[in-house]
């Protein structure tokens, strides 16, 4: 592989799953807080408004959102998205939805009892949800919200079907070039599994830290798939960051 | 933007076809990642330590990577091995490899989920490893880890539209071609995304509730 093709392509392509990536994960996240919280407000119809929509994106496809977003939204709303924030979009919209569970499951296991005590000192829902139960359920949510980052990360790859040049898009672009497959695509799976990881690590600080605003420590690691791993064990029978992949 | 009725029973045949390989694609991925996740999981209690370690690093590589790059590894590297596989071949083995690694984690949960009274009597009753295996530790794990591995299945059904970039006919690739012959996308696209919330949502309210009874 040239020079040219990791100035042209592979390099940038690298950068644009970096940007791709953290747009979507801010999006992310503040659909899965507000959906999330949504889910434990008093009102029926917002909690069965917040369902329906989790239930709406985390049962479609995210490619076939994505395409749908692409093909299908111009000629309804009359506007065309760039397909780099077609997919910023879909992403979000549907890696939210999965934050959402996660957020809402933090929520629910906090101890009711400080629930209580906020009604009691006559909190707002607002300061409730600000002062009590968030620092308490943030910490919680760290773990899974990192596996569900890697699944996005993952998930960027598809914006390549789209024409966004991305790390696959590079690649399938050298393999054209090149005629050669196994160097271009080891690279890239690669290039992905180091981005996975310092994801993760940064992920495991943000807990540290985290944690340590409340007082505790997370859990040390013991098993070799553990320490080899990406992945944060999360509670298995209640997966809440199950995506399942990309998508 | 007006809704074509007409645009969705004319793309009904190609639906339907898609629905079929979307599920056979679905059905061999799932055995697939069942009975290789089931060798990993072994594999990680395996007593040598040069068996566990690169089997560990092996299916974190898999798990943390893209299923969409390792579908056009696959697709495209294979041949020049001299190994040649057919498009929806390859992507059925690609989505089992990928979700093996997951369904590897949840065994291992399960496995580990075993209390440890029941290996220490395996070994009192000098079981073989095998039949420690088969007749003691699985079937008690195996209750545990359904509901799990059913997530899989939905999350595995929501990634059956990548194989449309190595040109398997499934749904979402028989919407392409029919919006592409015909310029209209809405109705084939629309279709095939709520084919997948109508497929998805009822399996999900299913696996609920298979999983209030087998989990208690």
């Amino acid at each position: 592989m040239t020079t040219g093709l990791w100035q042209h392509w592979v390099l940038p392509g690298i950068w644009i799953t970096i940007q791709l990536t953290l747009y979507s994960a801010a999006l992310a996240t503040v659909v899965a807080f507000a959906v999330g919280a949504a889910r434990t407000h008093r009102s029926r119809f917002v909690r069965f408004l917040a369902g329906f929509y989790t239930e709406v994106f985390r049962g479609t496809s995210a490619l076939v959102l994505m395409f749908w977003m692409f093909f299908v939204l111009p000629p309804l709303a009359g506007w065309q998205l760039v397909p780099m924030w077609a997919a910023v979009l879909a992403l979000g919209l549907s890696y939210g939805a999965y934050g959402a569970e996660v957020v809402r499951g933090a929520l629910n296991a906090v101890a009711p009892a400080q629930r209580e005590a906020g009604v009691a000192l006559s909190f707002t829902p607002w300061q409730r949800m600000r002062l009590i139960m968030l620092p308490q359920a943030v910490p919680e949510m760290i773990p899974p919200f990192s596996n569900l980052l890697i699944e996005l990360l993952k998930g960027t790859a598809l914006v390549s079907l789209l024409g966004v040049g991305d790390v696959s898009f590079a690649a399938y672009l050298v393999r054209l070039a090149t005629l050669e497959s196994a160097q271009i695509y080891t690279i890239s799976l690669v290039i992905y599994f180091v981005l996975a990881f310092v994801l993760t690590r940064g992920m495991r600080a943000l807990e540290r830290k985290a944690k340590a605003g409340i007082g505790q420590t997370p859990p040390k690691k013991i098993l070799i798939t553990q320490k080899l791993g990406l992945r944060q064990q999360t509670e298995m029978s209640r997966d809440w960051s199950s995506t399942g992949g990309a998508a | 933007m007006n809704w074509d009725w007409s645009a969705v029973a004319d793309f009904m045949p190609a639906f339907w076809d898609g629905v079929l390989t979307t599920l056979q694609a679905l059905v061999l991925g799932s055995l697939i990642s069942f009975t290789l996740g089931l060798v990993w999981a072994i594999a990680f209690r395996a007593p040598a330590r040069f068996i566990r370690w690169p089997v560990g690093l092996i299916t974190e590589f898999i798990r943390n990577t893209p299923l969409l790059v390792q579908l056009f590894f696959l697709f495209f590297v294979l041949p020049e091995w001299g190994i040649q596989f057919s498009a929806l071949t390859t992507g059925i083995v690609a989505i089992g490899l990928h979700y093996s690694t997951y369904t590897a984690q949840v065994y291992r949960a399960g496995i580990e989920a075993v209390p440890a009274g029941q290996w220490e009597a395996a070994t009192a009753l000098s079981l073989p490893g095998r039949r420690t295996w088969f007749a003691v530790i699985l079937p008690q794990a195996f209750r545990r880890v359904v509901p799990a591995l059913g997530n899989y299945v939905i999350s595995m059904l929501k990634d059956t539209p990548l194989l449309m970039s190595i040109g398997v006919l499934e749904m979402l690739q028989q919407a392409r071609l029919q919006g592409a012959s015909t310029f209209q996308y809405t109705e084939p696209l629309t279709v095939v995304g709520l084919a997948f919330i109508v497929i998805a949502y009822p399996a999900s309210l299913l696996l609920r509730a298979l999983e209030r009874r087998l989990v208690r």
